[in-house]
């Protein structure tokens, strides 16, 4: 018996959107900010740049009524590759969470494609190699509210607002 | 085309899908560990290759689980989104409140011996 790949996830949402309009939601600064965790994105967008996702206010409120300091940097990473609008190659580490931060980066890839009706095609390949917090994190299943959506509900809100206008956070 | 998509993206597949045993077993069995290839997911079944296959396939198509290569295999992935997404549309819209109180009631009778 072969030994495969079990620490990837894989997420995937059908979305009725262009691949265009997508990938717009997942670089731009202004789409990126309306759905999911939010948080002000900057980046270059170009192959070695780094990236960043800040914290919001919210985020540091929440994390102050829990009784901990939510640092200024939610995510960091760099980006590996880019061929827009199909595939964002990123490594991607959790910087907010000590636990996580100190896993180190994990790789994440975005890939659309567009299929038929008016759909696109969306998969998050997520390689988590060492990374059992951030895992735990992406994977989802806990309180989306407490910040345990993982990217299935990231990707549920993203769809969202793409058909409808309004994300399901509201 | 433009049906078999809308079909896809259809509620009705998923909870199909969910409503056999043996399907819920693979999904459980991708959850344990997950990008596994056909040969190891028929190692835990009493089933031949092509029922297993034929599972997969109606798994696959409901979008819970999906498949990507890796070198010459073909390997299995849960996809957690279309049960988040009915999570969102039936579980928040109605009940959220009753269901996780109903579920911590069972899981405290439970504790009893």
């Amino acid at each position: 018996m072969t030994s495969t790949a079990t620490t990837t996830q894989v997420h995937r949402i059908y979305i009725r959107a262009t691949p265009q309009a997508i990938w717009d939601a997942i670089t731009k600064p202004e789409w990126m900010d309306r759905y999911g965790y939010g948080g002000h994105y900057e980046s270059e967008l170009r192959t070695g740049a780094p990236y960043r996702i800040l914290t919001t206010d919210d985020m540091k409120k929440a994390g102050a009524e829990m009784g901990f300091e939510v640092p200024d940097v939610a995510v960091d990473g760099e980006v590996v590759e880019l061929d827009a609008p199909r595939r964002l190659v990123l490594t991607w580490r959790m910087a907010m969470d000590p636990v996580a931060a100190a896993e180190g980066f994990t790789r994440l890839t975005y890939e659309i494609k567009e299929v038929a009706g008016g759909y696109a095609e969306l998969t998050i390949v997520h390689e988590l190699d060492g990374a059992p917090a951030h895992a735990a994190q992406v994977a989802g299943g806990q309180d989306a509210a407490q910040g345990g959506g993982g990217w299935p509900w990231v990707l549920s809100d993203l769809k969202s607002l793409l058909e409808t206008g309004k994300p399901l956070a509201g | 085309m433009v049906t078999y998509f809308l079909r896809v993206t259809d509620d009705d597949r998923v909870f199909k899908a969910l409503a056999d045993p043996t399907r819920r077993f693979l999904l459980d069995l991708l959850f344990a560990r997950d990008g596994r290839t056909l040969t190891e997911l028929e190692s835990e079944l009493e089933m031949t290759r092509f029922g297993v296959m034929k599972h997969l396939k109606v798994l696959e198509e409901a979008g819970l689980v999906v498949t990507r290569r890796s070198g010459r295999e073909k390997l299995h992935f849960l996809n957690p989104v279309p049960i988040r997404q009915i999570h969102d549309r039936w579980i928040d819209k109605y009940t959220e409140r009753q269901v996780s109180a109903l579920l911590d009631l069972k899981a405290e009778l439970e504790r009893e011996p």
